[in-house]
């Protein structure tokens, strides 16, 4: 076991931040009190379910509910109908960006049904079989359209157009013809022809990857009920209950304040519960029915109709000079967004080449719709892809070279002050630092065995801030409650406890740490772009103060001296300077308890835009072996190494790192969303999409590097996207040193590999290296 | 259709009920009971979120029929706390940090302690192999390995 955290400057003396005390809502996750979005329930609720299409591409001419509706028991039906039109309008989600003319459509389908299990209609009944046999009796009339489902397809002059008129945004001149490519978008910085033109060497590749699901093991659930004044409520299981509220109010036409969002307990969500497909229609089937409506998805129906990320076909090249210096790097990123526009293709531009420092980059991405559900945000959205490219291409150049792929990198690393292809100039950052760590990781020394191989990538993600409120009040009996409002996915209530505890000079225990509800508290953007230890523990941070300073300010009152006069120290104030002794110190208990006698309740809040959000860059180091006669590949060993600017409690730090490269794992070895020519996805189910299990697997190793986030007052950056990004490409980098063979084509499954094992062995290739014992 | 009178013991507890004839364990314990511990991952036998033991024997409850119960000791996450005094899993599962979401831990629990009583000193692969029926979307299950090893040599020792 290697758990190792690097401090790379002087470390402040902290009491609390850094240590890994239990998480305040351990016991409730243990004993199964906690209570996740399935586990609400009303008095008097109705069942709700939903119609989905069977056809990957129809016009609806009509659909007929009078049946359904008389039904016994049946209480509410509802269908493209009850849904107003929205006109386009993109409002951010997480790092992506939605359009309400969409995300009508996509929770309900209007003229078209865009692809297999979009939904049609939704019905409310007194029980689930009820409801599942009021779906057999709605009458729907399809026009079935030829569908599409390929990337280049999709591109292809001649290809079913699945939003008729739709002109490519983003090009000029504007094309005249429309097609499904919904967007282009460029970055570039210096000259690629004259980069190149200096390049000795220059290797260029095309890639595939296959759409994958964020696999969270908690499907979608929702309990809405809508009172007889228009008051509603809503439990939901969710990353943003302020997002819920927002797209619910605009896609009921309700106002805002008379919907109150709880966000649930989550069980995962990876970026996948950013948005909305069972809210909108919960609350309308609760408007009609006039009862709380709950509804939840079956398995089928999150990998049918909730958002994978994107497949891709790419394009790149990278060249270099002898000496082992980029000079120019050139990609072309085709993403598919689902049925939607949407995909993540330009984060995916903006990441491929940002872990290097190169003067001469273009690349270029096409957002393109096809047949398929809508893509949603994925833990580091677009990175993953891209950059398993760009890493696969920097290890074939490396070899090429004759290079050492660390000092190759390292050469190249992005550092502070570099540049970014997409603009920005970075800060400090601990690419290089993490490089060095890797290089000196007793993994990269460790011998291998016959037909195992090593690999390595680096991986970038940039993360957000953004809206954030905050609230920390002080208990009569010194205790506090602190109310955040980004859901706490994965130990966010540890984090920001031990924040206030180390501002506060408190014990944890003193601090109960509440995710409020939207109507408790003000405005908070959503857990995503890895903001929410980053936002929400500046508000802590900013929070506490603000009690702190309000303390002093009482005791200043009681001891009648300027407040300056008056010093905070662990948990109690006492006068200082040449007033120090005067008086004995006050607990935060003492004043706490005359808090009515020296003006009233205690109440520290911050309400900001959370600013400096700082990238994190990672390296991964992982061993494979090849079995040549199955082609399945066995991860023996692996190493996380990144930068966390600070580690406010490592255990879950490097939870998120172990997490994310097992997620990365799976989408290297195994998982692929995977159609028939019918337009069906043949595989909705865990069986048949298989994620990792434990026997797949290895310890995963992590070290945690720490570069401080200037920007955070205790260095904080986003970790929890960046670790899914390096997987595919160290993997992929790993099996082609194991074989001698290269993949460009994920998932790397065992009969993909056997087939290039194959392959390799009928037409007698040198570089071919496994042996069969 | 006519509901079936069923009664069987919940971590000891005499319980009946009147079961549809479809209704799954796992429909029983959460829409029935209010036993909401045990979770609903997938509803095919694929993710182990339901995990429960029957008769002392690990079954995934969204595999089994609530009327199958009739005659039966089934326990779940909710029996694993003796009074205040958590089950020396659940207290190495929060040690460890053996869990991000929280979804998965119930299976894990129910999971790990039939392993443990059948198999009290199990190697890392005995571990990660009884467990390979319980899916975790977010640990990589490194720190589940840990939190289980730790716990039977508690157990052992105790
Ligand atoms: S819910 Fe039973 S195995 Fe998934
Ligand atoms: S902790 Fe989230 S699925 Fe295991």
């Amino acid at each position: 076991m290697q758990e190792t955290v690097k401090k790379l400057t002087p470390e402040p003396e902290y009491k609390i931040i850094g240590t890994r005390p239990q998480r305040p809502d351990g016991v409730d996750k243990v004993t199964g009190r906690a209570r996740f979005g399935a586990d609400h329930n009303l008095p008097g609720q109705l069942t709700g379910l939903v119609l989905r299409s069977p056809h990957p591409h129809a016009n609806i001419r009509s659909i007929d509910v009078s049946a359904a509706m008389a039904l016994p028991g049946v209480k509410a039906i509802v269908t493209r109908d009850d849904f107003k039109d929205q006109g386009s309008e993109f409002v951010p989600a997480g790092e992506m960006l939605i359009n309400y003319r969409d995300v009508v459509r996509n929770v309900m389908a209007r003229e078209r049904a865009l692809y297999e299990g979009h939904a049609v209609a939704a019905v409310a009944a007194l029980s689930p079989s009820i409801a599942k046999a009021a779906l057999k009796l709605i009458k729907v009339d399809y026009e079935i359209l030829p569908h599409v489902l390929d990337v280049d397809e999709a591109m292809a002059p001649g290809a079913p157009i699945l939003h008729p008129g739709m002109i490519t945004a983003g090009m000029d001149p504007a094309p005249k013809r429309e097609s499904n490519v919904a967007k282009r978008v460029e970055f570039a910085l210096g000259d690629v022809a004259k980069g190149f033109a200096a390049a000795d060497v220059i290797v260029e590749r095309h890639f595939e990857t296959k759409s994958v699901h964020q696999g969270y093991i908690e499907p979608h659930a929702c309990l809405a009920t809508v009172a007889e004044d228009g008051q509603a409520d809503i439990w939901v299981s969710t990353q943003g209950h302020w997002i819920v509220r927002a797209h619910c109010a605009r896609l009921l036409g309700m106002d805002i304040s008379k919907i109150r969002v709880t966000a649930t307990e989550i069980g995962g969500g990876f970026g996948g519960k950013t948005v909305v497909y069972l809210e909108p229609l919960a609350l309308a089937l609760s408007r009609k029915a006039g009862k709380p409506v709950k509804m939840t998805m079956s398995r089928d129906e999150v990998f049918r109709a909730t958002g994978p990320t994107s497949g891709a076909k790419m394009r790149i090249k990278i060249g270099a000079t002898k000496d082992g210096r980029i000079v120019a790097c050139d990609g072309e990123l085709k993403y598919l967004a689902g049925a939607f526009q949407g995909s993540p293709v330009a984060p995916g531009c903006m990441c491929a080449f940002a872990p290097y420092d190169v003067d001469h980059v273009k690349i270029v991405g096409y957002d393109v719709v096809s047949n398929r559900p809508k893509v949603a945000a994925y833990r580091a959205p677009g990175g993953p892809i891209s950059g398993y490219a760009v890493e696969s291409v920097i290890d074939e150049l490396a070899s090429k070279l004759k290079l050492d792929p660390i000092a190759f990198r390292l050469k190249n690393a992005a550092r502070q002050g570099t540049k970014a292809a997409y603009g920005p100039k970075f800060g400090p950052v601990g690419l290089v630092e993490s490089l060095q760590a890797a290089q000196s990781h007793d993994h990269w020394k460790a011998p291998l065995k016959v037909n195992q191989g090593r690999g390595i990538a680096a991986g970038f993600w940039f993360n957000i801030g953004g809206e954030t409120t905050v609230s920390i009040a002080l208990n009569e009996d010194g205790t506090l409650v602190l109310m955040a409002g980004t859901p706490d996915i994965g130990g966010l209530r540890a984090s920001l406890c031990m924040m206030a505890a180390e501002e506060l000079g408190i014990g944890m225990d003193a601090i109960r740490v509440t995710i409020a509800d939207t109507q408790s508290l003000g405005y908070n953007f959503l857990t995503g772009g890895s903001r929410s230890t980053f936002s929400s523990g500046m508000g802590v941070v900013e929070a506490s103060r603000s009690i702190v300073k309000q303390v002093c300010e009482r005791a200043a009152k009681l001891w009648e001296l300027p407040t300056d006069a008056i010093e905070y120290v662990d948990g109690s104030v006492r006068p200082a300077g040449a007033n120090a002794g005067k008086h004995p110190p006050m607990t935060l208990k003492q004043v706490a308890a005359m808090a009515g006698k020296t003006g009233g309740p205690i109440v520290g809040s911050s309400s900001i835009n959370a600013h400096g959000a700082a990238p994190s860059f990672g390296v991964h180091l992982c061993d494979v072996e090849v079995d040549p006669e199955t082609g399945r590949t066995t991860i023996i060993r692996y190493t996380v190494i990144q930068d966390a600017g600070r580690a406010i409690h490592p255990a879950y730090v490097e939870g998120q790192y172990q997490g994310g490269a097992v997620q990365g794992i799976g989408w290297a070895l195994n998982e692929e969303y995977v159609y028939g020519t019918d337009g069906k996805l043949q595989n909705a189910g865990f069986l048949d999409y298989r994620i990792p299990v434990a026997s797949d697997l290895p310890m995963i190793d992590t070290v945690i590097v720490e570069v401080p986030n200037p920007a955070h007052p205790y260095g904080v950056r986003g970790i929890g996207e960046t670790p899914i990004v390096p997987p595919m490409g160290a993997i992929a980098n790993a099996i082609t040193h194991a074989t001698g063979l290269r993949f460009q084509s994920l998932p790397m499954s065992p009969p993909k590999v056997l087939a290039a094992i194959d392959a390799a062995r009928a037409v007698g290739d040198v570089n071919f290296k496994l042996k069969v014992a | 259709m006519a509901k079936h009178h069923v009664s069987f013991t919940i971590n000891g507890d005499p319980t009946e009920i009147l079961c549809e004839t479809h209704a799954t364990l796992l429909d029983v314990l959460r829409d029935e009971l209010e036993l909401t511990g045990t979770k609903e991952g997938c509803s095919t036998g694929d993710c182990g979120a339901c995990s429960v033991t029957v008769d002392g024997r690990l079954v995934c409850s969204c595999l089994m029929l609530g009327v199958e119960a009739n005659g039966k000791a089934i326990g779940t996450v909710e029996g694993l706390a003796k009074g205040d005094k958590l089950h020396v899993l659940q207290e190495k599962f929060l040690e460890h940090h053996a869990l991000q979401c929280g979804i998965c831990t119930p299976g894990f629990l129910v999971a790990s302690k039939a392993l443990l009583e059948k198999n009290p000193d199990p190697t890392e692969t005995e571990v990660r192999y009884w467990l390979a029926g319980n899916l975790c979307r977010c640990t990589g299950y490194d720190k589940i390995v840990r939190a289980v090893m730790d716990a039977a040599t508690v157990m052992r020792g105790a």
